[in-house]
């Protein structure tokens, strides 16, 4: 169906003003400068600075319980900062927070759609609530349903969706208002790996439309395939900013990694592996996964261990030289693997597929 | 009113408050198609009700004695009327907590939309829900052997203070909702404070046959009020007493819970 739209905010006709400056001539789409947030005792935020060229796709990369999400919520005006300022499109979060509204587009940890709609209901509701007549609202409904694959299943109840099919219906619903910065966070918890790279295909469109984009996320692997500029938080504060060659070039080279099968010689490898190639080798005891940075050093390393943990007479499996993967920075950067045990809450977190109830809780210890 | 969106400069008052009420429409008109398509609602509002006359007018009521013409389907009518608006506000609670959970309201509140708009639709549509609901217990009841006896005025006001004193108590839950917002527990909740609110009431026995030390909380609690006055309405007796308790005490409910629930709407998360 080929219909010409009114589209209610033209792109780049943005009078939006960032000190003085005009937002057309370069100005950062997201700047945030020393954020801070508290909840009683709890630090959330303590300090952080972001810039985000419009455009561009920032990730935020940290465990449960960084700050994303509280950075999310007060970017998207849910939240007020206790310090700091935070500015969107020129618009001040606080200040200016309905022009911030009609500026972001937010699609949140859980599809926020109403299940008992349609997923063409669901659509036209959110147009409504953007103001458009219903004509125009119904049109970009279509659109929209077309655009994320879902037209066949436009009439039927939301409830009936897939997990994936929910998540790109909830990602349409924040596009209805054509939004020029679009918040994401953790857009893939949850989902299946097919799902999951339909969801980066998406999202990748939408940066060649020119959408600026914000994207949180426990996963190294997507913040490496999405992002222009990552940014890591860990407990609150920023620890490294860079382009993810940046960031792993920040975490000293190569990597040899292998895996130990018998649990009770894992500690014999790490002893020869630390005496042969020095170093902190880091060792997974639940599944025997040694990991060591080896710097520049390559295949000497490769081969010193091999003879190393042959001379200890360690079986391994799966030797290799790799390139060093966001896994490591994380590691480097914070001293615990992302998928290693929170110290505040105990819990196991990262990179596991958390659960419906799982992530209703962490939106709630981290908000 | 779209040409408003794309701009930097704030509405102006005027299409602000023309947002607020369409807004406040639309968020309506989703309640009640949601309401009509979950059989769990409907079977809340209607077969509830249904079952609750069935048991009191054929299974307790041979064995309650009360003093009105009618007998006791006369006497009970108003009071399971006024029992099931307050259950049905159960379902504004559970509604908000569910969709506090699933993000739905922040996704709402990081919208350009009338922010008082969420709350008041809820609110209208639950109106709306209260009065079919009060009009089909009604209904039940001619089946079953109740008749108003007083008049049309007056019948058409106890109808409209039952919805107005269901407004009241969703106006309780949306508050329950907002600051619980999980499902299971804003449920169990429920249950603490309006099973003994409607049941230790005036709604299916004479508080005379209570002890002493109950009675005293039976006859000054909301739900007697609401209640005596819509029996009186509907078959008579005095009124302007009762209606001016029950017109104090909605006043007081709504004038606190009105802003605590806005409030939880505010800093929901």
């Amino acid at each position: 169906m080929v219909r010409v739209l009114f589209i209610p905010n033209e792109r780049g006709a943005r009078p939006g003003t960032f000190d003085g400056m005009s937002l057309a001539n370069g100005g950062p789409a997201i700047l945030v400068e020393g954020l801070t947030k508290s909840f009683g005792q709890v630090h959330a935020l303590r300090g952080i600075d972001l810039a985000v060229p419009g455009g561009t796709v920032l990730g935020l990369l940290g465990p449960n319980g960084a700050g994303k999400t509280t950075a999310v919520r007060i970017l998207t005006t849910l939240l007020l900062p206790d310090g700091g300022r935070a500015v969107v499109e020129g618009y001040d979060v606080v200040r200016d927070a309905a022009a911030v509204r009609r500026s972001i587009g937010l699609a949140g940890q859980s599809a926020a759609i109403q299940e008992e709609l349609t997923g063409r209901e669901n659509l036209e509701l959110v147009g409504r609530l953007y103001h458009l007549s219903w004509p125009v609202a119904r049109s970009r409904a279509v659109e929209l349903l077309e655009q994320f694959g879902l037209a066949d299943a436009a009439n039927r109840a939301a409830k009936t969706y897939s997990g994936g099919m929910q998540r790109r219906l909830d990602l349409a619903a924040s596009l209805v208002g054509q939004p020029r910065v679009l918040f994401l966070d953790e857009p893939t918890t949850g989902l299946d790996p097919r799902s999951r790279l339909g969801m980066w295909d998406i999202i990748r469109s939408l940066v060649a439309d020119g959408t600026t984009i914000l994207l949180t996320t426990q996963y190294l692997d997507e913040a490496d395939e999405l992002a222009d500029q990552i940014v890591v938080v860990d407990r609150g504060l920023v620890i490294a900013a860079g382009t993810a060659e940046e960031l792993k070039s920040q975490a000293g080279g190569d990597v040899v990694e292998f895996t130990v099968p018998d649990r009770g010689r894992i500690a014999d490898a790490v002893a020869a592996i630390a005496t042969t190639l020095g170093g902190a080798p880091h060792a997974d005891y639940e599944t025997g996964l040694i990991s060591v940075g080896v710097g520049g050093r390559g295949s000497d390393a490769l081969v010193d261990a091999v003879r190393s943990l042959d001379g200890a007479g360690v079986a391994t499996r799966g030797l290799a030289l790799r390139r060093p993967s966001l896994d490591d920075v994380f590691l480097t950067l914070t001293g615990h693997a992302a998928e290693e045990e929170d110290q505040s809450g105990g819990r196991r977190r990262g990179r596991r597929r958390p659960g419906r109830a799982d992530r209703a809780e962490a939106t709630r210890a981290a908000s | 009113m779209t040409a408003a969106m794309g701009t930097a400069d704030t509405p102006s008052l005027r299409v602000r408050l023309g947002w607020v009420v369409t807004d406040t429409l639309t968020i309506t008109r989703r309640n009640l198609i949601v309401w009509m398509r979950v059989p769990a609602y409907l079977v809340f509002t209607l077969v509830q009700p249904i079952i609750f006359v069935v048991l009191f007018r054929y299974v307790f009521g041979g064995a309650i004695p009360v003093h009105v013409a009618g007998g006791y389907v006369d006497y009970l009518m108003p009071g399971i009327i006024g029992q099931t608006v307050a259950f049905g506000s159960f379902a504004t609670a559970i509604a908000l907590a569910q969709e506090l959970k699933k993000g739905v309201i922040d996704r709402l509140r990081s919208m350009p939309m009338a922010r008082s708009a969420v709350l008041a639709g809820r609110l209208v549509a639950d109106t709306g829900r209260m009065f079919i609901t009060v009009l089909v217990i009604i209904g039940v009841g001619y089946a079953v052997g109740f008749r108003f006896s007083n008049g049309v005025l007056p019948a058409v006001a106890m109808v409209v203070l039952a919805t107005v004193f269901g407004l009241a108590i969703c106006c309780i839950s949306a508050f329950t909702g907002l600051a619980i917002g999980d499902e299971e527990s804003v449920q169990a909740f429920g249950l603490i404070w309006v099973f003994p609110l409607t049941f230790i009431s005036s709604a299916f026995v004479p508080i005379a046959t209570m002890p002493g030390w109950l009675q005293a909380f039976a006859k000054n609690q909301p739900v007697t009020n609401v209640i005596d006055t819509m029996r009186a309405m509907a078959i008579g007796g005095p009124i302007e007493t009762n209606l001016l308790k029950s017109i104090a005490w909605l006043a007081v409910i709504f004038a606190v819970f009105v802003p605590l629930a806005i409030r939880a709407y505010r800093r929901a998360s």
